[in-house]
């Protein structure tokens, strides 16, 4: 399908009319690995009550929730006992994290609800998930897969731009050394090199294992109130200053033929939105389920010009204490955990808290989070 | 190969003809009155006019390589047999892509931009699968 002219430019540039109002007050992640013995309900719980205790409030201080990846928003809310006034389910894939985020903000911009739960479970490991199978419009062909589609795109960008594989090496080892510095990431005390990432085994050529995100169970919670009630709590408040989102749902059902280069160019007005420039932004969230979204990512928002994302990453520009942009510091999917960017977000949150121990960007003052899919957003967070 | 043992196509309303043209070695598309845009999957409207104002045409069968990739790992049981297995993505002359596998080459033979054509070796029980190759 050819591609859509209108989607470069974004609808609405103008200062985001929540610029920084809203504020993540509670952030709490379980451990992540295999845990057989509880499930996406149970780690749910258990991030819940992590992001209370970091916000210092209670259960009946939560009137609005929002839950992903656990199977129903009213047995949690039941288990929890939580009666909310405002409540839903979103989507599966990764991209509804960022969508739940502004989903909250609405809600509480609009006074829906006053404080609340974002919970997202996943216990994709010990129920032995496959991202991929069943019936599908290709699958008599054997295309399936989120990896496929990756290795899809990645293979005509390397044809496109002259890329090669081996321009992904520095994004997985980046975010592998970010790993290594993070105790609780599942890759911590790990390392690998540029030549384990050349070597390591094809799952979906051109894609190779470490182009791909971890499976592993945990539970991410969030919980978002006004800034101004932000102020009254225990932790820094950090602020949601600005988000943009464009959709691209024109491919025909194939993977996509233009990378998300214009939905993503058109998030870029994100700077506008939250009145901070690429420039004061000092380190990156992006969804890395393989790795070259990430390279899209940097190039959709501008941070390079388009096919020149291997070379701009070659340098370690990603990594911290080496690169200008230190991204995914807790190792991302790719090497920390794989909450579909509950976690990333989570991450710029705690950076910009300067909780972050030996990961920690020096002074952080704004983060920006990016994720490429056919939900293209872009959001922008600051300390308060 | 083992096109036989292929998951079966999910069979709606829209694609019907689609598949019974397979089965009768032709491919056909659905073709946007009110642009002379053609488009896939098969669907109940144009994407161009969401008007349901279109008409099934015979495609030419060509196309040229827009991208391909090549499985390790294994998601259904009947293709076992055939990993490592290709896919490729075919840009054909009408302007759709397909996903498709290849017959009469390997992956190694594949070049980004080539030209192809379609054909219609077997499938699942009661389909026929488009396959393509070098253009003949």
């Amino acid at each position: 399908m050819p591609p859509d002219p209108r989607l470069s430019t974004p609808a609405i540039a103008d200062p985001w009319p929540l610029r920084d109002r809203i504020a993540f007050v509670g952030i709490g992640t379980t451990r992540y690995g295999n845990f057989p013995e509880t499930d996406s309900y149970g780690l749910g719980c258990e991030a819940l009550n992590a992001a209370l205790d970091d916000a210092g409030l209670k259960t009946t201080d939560i009137d609005g929730l929002i839950v992903n990846r656990i199977p129903t928003y009213e047995r949690f809310a039941e288990m929890m006992g939580i009666n909310p006034q405002y409540c839903l389910l979103t989507e599966s894939p990764g991209r509804f994290s960022g969508v739940s985020m502004a989903l909250a903000a609405q809600a509480i911009a609009t006074g829906a609800a006053n404080y609340v739960a974002l919970v997202y479970g996943n216990n994709g490991r010990s129920v032995r998930m496959l991202y991929g199978g069943g019936d599908s419009q290709w699958s008599p062909w054997g295309m399936t897969s989120p990896g496929a589609i990756h290795a899809m795109m990645w293979r005509r960008h390397m044809h496109r731009f002259d890329t090669t594989h081996a321009d992904l090496g520095p994004v997985s080892v980046a975010f592998r050394h970010h790993a290594c510095l993070n105790p609780d990431a599942v890759m911590h005390g790990r390392p690998i090199t540029l030549a384990d990432h050349a070597t390591a085994r094809p799952i979906c050529e051109p894609l190779k294992l470490l182009d791909y995100c971890l499976i592993n169970d945990g539970a991410v919670a969030w919980i978002m109130t006004t800034a101004e009630r932000a102020r009254d709590l225990r932790r820094p408040a950090v602020l949601l200053s600005g988000y943009a989102r464009q959709d691209a749902f024109h491919y025909g059902s194939a993977p996509p033929d233009d990378f998300w280069y214009p939905n993503l160019s058109a998030t870029r007005a994100v700077y506008d939105r939250a009145g901070i420039g690429r420039e004061d932004v000092q380190g990156l969230g992006i969804y890395d389920n393989f790795s070259p979204t990430v390279l899209f990512s940097l190039e959709g928002l501008g941070f390079c010009e388009q096919g020149e994302g291997g070379a701009f990453v070659r340098d370690g520009t990603l990594q911290l204490g080496t690169g200008r942009w230190p991204t995914n510091t807790s190792g991302g999917h790719l090497s920390d955990s794989y909450m579909q960017g509950w976690g990333i977000i989570a991450e710029c949150v705690r950076q910009l808290r300067h909780e972050c121990g030996a990961r920690q960007i020096p002074d952080v003052q704004a983060m920006q989070y990016i994720c490429a899919t056919n939900i293209a957003q872009s959001a922008i967070l600051r300390r308060a | 190969m083992s096109l036989a043992t292929r998951p079966q196509p999910l069979v709606d309303n829209w694609n019907r003809p689609f598949w019974e043209a397979c089965r009768e070695q032709r491919l056909i598309l659905q073709r946007c009155k009110g642009t002379q845009k053609c488009f896939f999957p098969p669907a109940p409207v144009s994407p161009f006019t969401g008007r349901p104002d279109w008409e099934w045409i015979a495609a030419s069968g060509r196309g040229a390589l827009w991208s391909f990739v090549v499985f390790h790992q294994n998601y259904f049981a009947g293709m076992k047999d055939e990993l490592p297995y290709p896919v490729v993505m075919v840009r054909l002359e009408e302007g759709p892509f397909l996903l498709t596998n290849l017959e009469g080459m390997s992956a190694a033979e594949l070049r980004i931009g080539m030209a192809m054509s379609v054909r219609f070796p077997g499938g699942p029980e009661g389909f026929v699968l488009p396959q393509f190759g070098p253009v003949e």
